[in-house]
């Protein structure tokens, strides 16, 4: 009887185990280099106290239209929140944060948009390849999570298959 | 007769209980969907990819012709572009699915044609790129001193048909025909301090080439002007700043883009604004300094097309570019570029072609476009044949980056996940997969490389490259990486 039990869970574990490295292949699997620009930028959680009031809430708007909200933690880049929170959104992050693509497009409100500081130009030299670019338009490895963003709201754009369906050409 | 098949998971070394097959049939032929992705590029991974993660019953199998998988990831990404490479950790997790299998050593078309995956796979996706180059269809263009950019980059970046390339570095001037960002990626290799070059993936003969290299001025030539420019503003920002360089532009090339660039979206203006400046502005003090002590010159040649590569006197190899002058009708990403009728020729040893990868036909059954050099498709459906689909540079034409061949291959995978359930693809019957294909190939006397052998070849250039104070030290022929890959 218990054998049965302990091969029961051990199919169950592996069954989760394996549907979540499934959701995983949707999104980049190194996290470090994504969060190193924001330690990099002095946004770190080192000198935040131990409370598990210390999280910030982020809304993603997927491609389909629907609201999906999760907590990051001060310090976390965007790209590290969707890759923490296994949110499945096609390619994501394929350069896992280090500015070699445009992968990690989100669209803001004008209002948050104000308060994410300052584009580098590198950031907006990958930027300008992204489809559906809009004014409000940011790289999520490059948007540091602080308390100040509770409750943001990030869209995540359409993709499209030809890049130069909008008028820029690269190769 | 209720069937159980288990497979080692391979990450967790745990047995997993895949599937429960209720068909009553031997164990080879279980019901699930078997699709074959011929190419183990971006465009076959991310096509694979996509269609592990949605559906729980689909196993793809991927082919390439070479021990080893990647495709352009390893053998056209620039080697000073390491981070454009982690999309090789993606791809590392998808081909150790335990629903994905990964056989290299195998060239469709020789060792196997499509029409046995066909018979075996209940749909084939062709993901093998562009292998060919467009040439420019000038005299000259065989002599020696002059290569295709896709050999070239082929070379420094280990491509095991491209070894033996040994281009002539000896001559001063080296000219770019193209200026998109493959013509970037070889002048920055041509024009890149050594130091910066050695702790790169770059080969070892190649370093050792480019260390002799004599190649003090690079021009990278093209037919229309710098608003037509096909290259990203990352790779001029590069050239830019590239260490012990300094630009050389020709200021009438830019007469009226200032006015012209006010108009256009973002992207091309900042890309535009920044050539304007590098052009014509009057440089600060720091830059002026820097250009002073540069040692390397490089520019951009606008409003030329090449028309002949003119012999040295005893016609061995290649000494002038002749060029013809254009002038531009229209503006914006349409314009044409014209003949004016005037020509100049300039003086240099080594022109490289960077005019366009090229796909080739690798079956005569399948259809093709020789005009466009693409798999006639609609949204990624080859045309007239069902169950054959197409991704990635072959599906598209080859241009674009990574991102782009993503799209393309989601896209593919969601018309080949639409036809299964609608029914246009056929699923119902059971097909063998690889186990249809293995036997053929036994026969034939080919042997597949599997991923486990690819991780020993790729676990023997990491331990070479730590030697050499490197990445990796790429193992620059198939026998030697079959060599390791059996042992």
């Amino acid at each position: 009887m218990a054998l049965v039990t302990a091969t029961r869970r051990l199919v169950h574990v592996t069954l989760r185990e394996s549907s979540r490295r499934a959701a995983v292949i949707s999104a980049a699997s190194l996290p470090t280099q994504s969060r190193a620009t924001c330690l990099q930028r002095g946004f770190t959680t080192s000198t935040q106290p131990l409370r598990s009031d210390n999280k910030v809430t982020v809304h993603f708007i997927n491609r389909d239209g629907e609201k999906i909200t999760v907590k990051g933690s001060p310090g976390d880049s965007l790209l590290d929140v969707v890759i923490d929170q296994d949110l499945d959104f096609d390619g994501f992050g394929a350069c896992e944060g280090t500015l070699a693509c445009s992968t990690c497009h989100l669209i803001f409100e004008e209002e948050v948009y104000k308060q994410l500081g300052p584009v580098t130009d590198e950031e907006m030299d990958m930027l300008d390849l992204a489809y559906g670019l809009t004014d409000t338009s940011r790289l999520g490895c490059q948007i540091c999570l602080t308390k100040s963003l509770e409750g943001m709201v990030a869209r995540v754009p359409e993709s499209v298959s030809d890049i130069r369906q909008s008028g820029d050409g690269s190769s | 007769m209720l069937l159980m098949t288990c497979k080692p998971d391979r990450a967790t070394l745990k047995y997993r209980f895949c599937q429960w097959s209720v068909c009553g049939r031997a164990p080879f032929s279980s019901c699930s969907p078997k699709v074959c992705i011929v190419g183990a590029g971006p465009a076959g991974f991310y096509t694979a990819q996509h269609l592990i993660k949605s559906r729980q019953d689909v196993e793809v199998d991927i082919y390439e012709r070479l021990p080893v998988p990647f495709g352009l990831v390893r053998f056209g990404v620039a080697p000073d572009h390491p981070e454009v490479k982690n999309v090789i950790n993606t791809f590392t997790q998808t081909a150790q699915h335990s629903r994905c299998s990964f056989y290299g050593n195998v060239n469709v078309g020789t060792d196997v044609s499509v029409k046995e995956l066909q018979q075996a796979y209940h749909a084939v996706v062709l993901s093998y790129g562009a292998e060919g180059n467009r040439r420019m269809g000038v005299p000259g263009e065989d002599l020696a001193g002059v290569h295709a950019a896709k050999d070239f980059v082929g070379w420094y970046n280990g491509l095991p048909d491209n070894r033996k390339l040994h281009p002539d570095l000896s001559c001063e001037t080296a000219v770019i025909l193209g200026q998109g960002n493959v013509a970037l990626d070889v002048a920055r290799i041509l024009l890149s301090p050594m130091d910066m070059l050695k702790k790169t993936d770059i080969t070892q003969p190649a370093l050792d080439l480019l260390a002799e290299s004599r190649i003090r001025r690079v021009l990278i030539v093209g037919r229309r002007g710098p608003m037509q420019i096909a290259c990203t503003i990352k790779e001029v920002r590069e050239m830019v700043n590239l260490p012990d360089t300094r630009p050389e532009m020709v200021a009438a090339d830019f007469k009226g883009i200032a006015e012209a660039v006010k108009e256009v979206p973002r992207p091309r203006k900042r890309l535009t604004e920044l050539l304007l400046k590098t052009a014509l502005d009057v440089p600060t003090e720091k830059e002026q300094e820097k250009r002073s002590k540069a040692s390397r010159v490089w520019g951009f040649r606008f409003f030329r097309s090449p028309v002949e590569v003119l012999p040295a006197p005893d016609l061995s190899r290649a000494a002038a570019i002749r060029l013809a002058v254009n002038r531009l009708e229209g503006s914006g990403e349409g314009a044409s570029a014209v003949p004016t009728g005037e020509v100049e020729d300039v003086p240099c040893g080594l022109v490289i072609s960077s005019i366009g990868y090229k796909s080739l036909p690798i079956d005569p059954l399948l259809p093709f476009d020789s005009r466009k050099a693409i798999v006639p498709n609609t949204m990624g459906r080859v045309q007239k044949t069902a169950g054959v689909y197409c991704s990635g540079w072959l599906k598209t034409g080859p241009t674009g980056v990574i991102g782009t061949t993503m799209n393309n291959s989601f896209d593919t995978a969601r018309a080949l996940l639409e036809d299964m359930d609608s029914g246009a693809l056929d699923v119902s019957s059971a097909k063998p997969g690889s186990q249809g294909v293995t036997p053929l190939l036994e026969k034939r006397g080919v042997k597949p490389v599997e991923f486990s052998d690819w991780e020993k070849i790729d676990n023997e250039e990491i331990k070479r490259g730590v030697a050499m104070g490197k990445p990796r030290e790429k193992l620059l022929s198939v026998d030697e990486m079959l060599h390791v890959a059996r042992t």
